[in-house]
């Protein structure tokens, strides 16, 4: 825990961390390809995986966003940590909420199974 | 701001608030508590999204043919402008960090200009909705949807067209919700931008205090990433 | 004493470290050194008094409301008023007195003080939470003068979207309140990492300052999601987008996740700083570290985990899916652990102690008393079952009275006797102390016992009138809320007087170990004259 503030610089002193231009344009290249997929891949139908796949691939935008554009990669990794957080909070209040979207109704027949008499 | 006009005559000898042991202290501090308003900021458009996905499970036929009226070559033609705008950003704190005080507001200029572009293309789309009708809840006109659908698919059968354009409010709510939250923000950085472009052309940075640029750089990946999962959710599959 | 290191500069004979010089009262004067202050002292000051006096206004909305009740049908208020007036009580509450009550007046004084930092990490933004804290109630005072709002403080859809009353003036007056809240918990969370003194490593943190980060995490990460659910009732009313309506293909089951799913944290958000000022009272006045310390420290984390699970039991009776409940209920009893880690801890900490029954101490007893009958009573509403019967009952506003009103004020209260001489530099009369609070926890418990039980033979929640036999209970509660008030108005006197009238108090009063009281009272401007170093646990006594 204490750690967490520790500077994570690597060279011991007190310059900041710079990347070269050429990391920053090889992920701008890689973000740019990624978007033509994702438009190319939408012109097939793949059902229930369209979804899927279209988050699969801006997740992967999202990542190298956040670790080369936003340094998560080289920073303090409580940044990073907060950021998985936040995003671990988007599940739980996701799952439980489409869960009940999705089971109302469900329990019923089994019970009126269980107990015809009701 | 005091801090700024320290910086302004001896931009290498930076002075922290005496609460902080020194700069680097200040900056790695200020990083944290970005990143945790930025969780918030997640956390806010997480109810947003969740509202997506829960009408999404709830009508999907509906939301696959509502969203083939929003225009996919403005919403990919913005994917590029607001990651290119990424890039200059990257590039406007790589020069802070460098002390390259010309670089920094150019590359600042351009993103703020990128961030221009986007909310003009923004209005194009949103003049276009509004004017045929594609609009949220009470305001939505089901004849406007009928026209406009037939107008770009007249194969399909009118009764599917019908059975659309009864449902699709909720997708245009959720459009506008989404992309309207959405535009707030760009527009909270452009001002950000602008702020941090005044104070980099008055030379207040240094490699020493550049973190305020990285901060609003921050800002703007996070607009950014929101803009990478609302395109394809929204324009792709509905 | 906390183990200073004995090299350190501040304690240069081995023991306390040099005191005096100018009180951060005398250090600047004048009404500009309080309205443009950066210093977390005054602004914890600031806090406290707006926190009181919507306390005030709160209290006596609680007292028409309970006086309404007093007699079935009319009592003095029609109705209608009568919506409005338990709306209110709701509303202000929870949002400008419960949620900042511990964290932004006694955290923000307190904090830095036991981190032995000169300030919080970010002090305009402190500033900046305080004005949005004003301008959020100035907001909320606006919907109370033009018509209020009579949907309950849950503003539940689709009622909320259709009534007629100045709900938007609300919500945003909540938004802006909970922009407030997400920024002081921004600011604690870094403060706690970035300005702990040398030596201060996480697991020799004062327990108030371990409640505080867990306390900061869920205002941080919940907060929002109450942002987004006000603005979209706002759009609902204002652009009728129909996502929570029904009758144009909404869910208004949605809006209810959306609600709690900040609102039950919300509920530790207001709690467990009560836990951090009860552990410190308990260390303090028992003169022992807490028993099992860092159980205590990592229960506050495991709440705030928790708490992010288990929203749905406010919706057992609303239309959830009967799966969704289930879970909900499962998780929500896995709650009962941490909490009770907390009060088996405490009562294992007052084992063979030298208890000392100051009125601090007491609200501590005070509180593990009714905090143990709120909590356990909230079990009985995580059953599926017997909540069908027990939902919207006068059994829920006893349950929730006991763990917010008994649990978070009058661990509030003890924290303000016990850290008043450190915030005035004077001491208050320890008898008068006593007897207002013999006289507040009998209010406090016949005002809400007897809901316990009305509530379990069906006296519903929230209605204007009642059959007669419900009638002796309903009366003896509200001949309690005046004890309650009368209690209230003892403390305050008590407390207030102490300024003009009490007797100095004296840097230590209480044999206090954590940083706090190695400092004068009231503290200099930056708080120690020399920094200090800390070598041990928060409550080690040497
Ligand atoms: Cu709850």
């Amino acid at each position: 825990m204490t750690s967490m503030m520790a500077p994570s610089h690597k060279h011991g002193h007190d310059e900041p961390h710079v990347l070269p231009v050429s990391v920053y344009v090889a992920v701008w290249a890689a973000l740019v390809v990624l978007t033509g997929i994702t438009v190319y891949v939408a012109h097939f139908d793949f059902g229930s995986w369209n979804t899927i796949i279209a988050v699969l691939v801006a997740t992967t935008k999202a990542s190298l966003v956040s670790l080369y554009f936003m340094h998560l990669r080289y920073d303090n990794k409580f940044n990073l940590l907060i950021l998985l957080g936040s995003l671990m909070l988007v599940a739980i209040f996701f799952y439980p909420t489409l869960t009940d979207l999705t089971t109302r109704g469900l329990i019923e027949p089994i019970r009126d199974l269980i107990l015809p008499n009701r | 701001m005091s801090t700024h006009v320290m910086a302004q005559h001896h931009p290498a000898e930076y002075q922290p608030p005496h609460h902080f042991p020194s700069a680097r202290a200040e900056a790695e501090a200020s990083k944290v508590g970005m990143w945790l308003f930025l969780a918030t900021e997640v956390l806010l458009f997480a109810g947003l999204f969740c509202a997506y996905a829960a009408y999404k499970t709830l009508y999907p036929e509906i939301f696959k043919g509502a969203h083939k009226l929003l225009d996919l070559k403005w919403g990919a033609v913005n994917t590029m402008v607001l990651i290119f705008s990424s890039l200059t950003m990257a590039l406007a704190v790589r020069a802070a960090q460098l002390g390259q005080r010309l670089n920094t507001v150019k590359f600042l200029a351009i993103t703020w200009l990128c961030g221009a572009a986007f909310m003009g293309v923004k209005y194009i789309e949103y003049s276009h909705k509004i004017h045929v009708g594609l609009v949220p809840g009470q305001y939505y006109d089901m004849l406007g949807f009928t026209r406009e659908f037939l107008e770009k698919f007249p194969q399909t059968p009118m009764s599917e067209v019908e059975r659309l354009a009864r449902g699709a409010h909720l997708f245009y709510g959720v459009y506008f919700l989404m992309t309207g939250l959405h535009g707030l923000h760009v527009l909270i950085g452009m001002g950000a931008i602008g702020w941090v472009l005044v104070r980099a052309m008055r030379g207040a940075f240094s490699p020493k205090f550049y973190f305020p640029v990285e901060l609003v750089g921050l800002y703007w990946h996070l607009v950014d990433l929101i803009w990478i999962y609302l395109f394809p959710l929204l324009y792709l599959v509905g | 004493m906390t183990q200073l290191d004995p090299s350190s500069p501040a304690n240069p004979e081995g023991h306390t470290p040099p005191k005096g010089g100018v009180s951060f009262y005398q250090a600047a004067r004048g009404w500009k050194s309080w309205v443009f202050t950066l210093d977390h002292k005054r602004i914890g000051i600031m806090y406290l008094a707006s926190v009181l006096v919507a306390f005030l206004l709160g209290g006596i909305f609680a007292l028409l409301v309970r006086l309404e009740l007093l007699t079935p049908g009319k009592t003095i208020m029609s109705a209608e008023t009568y919506n409005r007036m338990f709306t209110l009580h709701g509303a202000v509450m929870v949002f400008l007195v419960i949620i900042p009550s511990i964290p932004a007046s006694l955290g923000n004084f307190i904090l830095p003080l036991q981190l032995g930092a000169k300030d919080v990490a970010f002090p305009r933004l402190n500033l900046l939470s305080y004005y949005l804290y004003v301008i959020g109630a100035v907001f909320a005072i606006y919907s109370m003068i033009t018509g209020a709002v009579d949907t309950g403080w849950t503003f539940y859809t689709p009622y909320s979207a259709l009534t007629p009353n100045s709900v938007i003036s609300m919500t945003l007056a909540v938004f802006i309140l909970g922009f407030s809240s997400i920024f002081t918990g921004i600011n604690f969370i870094v403060t706690i990492h970035a300005l702990r003194a040398p030596g201060l490593t996480f697991y020799r943190l004062p327990l108030f300052v371990w409640a505080l980060y867990a306390t900061a995490l869920m205002q941080v990460l919940a907060t929002p999601v109450l942002g987004i659910t006000l603005l979209l009732l706002i759009a609902e009313r204002v652009l009728k987008v129909g996502i929570f309506d029904p009758a144009m293909g909404g869910d208004p089951v949605l809006f209810q996740h959306f609600f709690w799913f900040y609102s039950h944290p919300a509920v530790y958000i207001m709690i467990v700083p009560g836990f951090g000022v009860i552990s410190e009272l308990i260390a303090t006045f028992c003169k022992k570290p807490i028993f099992g310390y860092r159980a205590v420290a990592l229960s506050s984390i495991g709440i705030a985990i928790i708490s992010f699970l288990v929203w749905g039991h406010h919706m057992f009776t609303s239309g959830q899916s009967v799966v969704a409940s289930m879970i909900f209920s499962f998780l929500t009893f896995l709650v009962a652990i941490p909490t009770a880690i907390k009060a088996f801890n405490w009562v294992a900490t007052m084992y063979k102690g030298s208890i000392w029954l100051a009125t601090p101490m007491l609200y501590a007893l005070a509180f593990l008393w009714v905090f143990t009958i709120g909590g356990l009573t909230g079990l009985f509403l995580s059953t599926t079952a017997t909540d069908v019967h027990l939902h919207d009952t006068y059994f829920v506003v006893a349950h929730f009275h006991y763990v917010m009103m008994g649990g978070t004020i009058f661990a509030f209260f003890g924290g303000l006797h016990y850290w008043w001489p450190k915030i005035t530099g004077r001491m208050y009369n320890e008898t008068l102390g006593k007897w207002s609070w013999v006289v507040t926890f009998i209010g406090f418990n016949m005002t809400f016992f007897v809901q316990f039980i009305m509530g379990a033979k069906g006296m519903p929640r929230r209605y204007y009138n009642y059959l007669p036999e419900f009638g002796p209970y309903h009366s003896f509660s509200t001949v309690g809320s005046w004890i309650l008030g009368l209690g209230f108005f003892l403390t305050a006197y008590c407390l207030l007087s102490a300024i003009w009238k009490g007797k100095k108090a004296g840097d230590n009063p209480w044999g206090g170990t954590t940083l706090e009281w190695h400092t004068s009272s009231p503290p200099p401007l930056e708080n120690f004259l020399t920094e200090p170093r800390v070598s041990g646990g928060p409550y080690d006594r040497t």
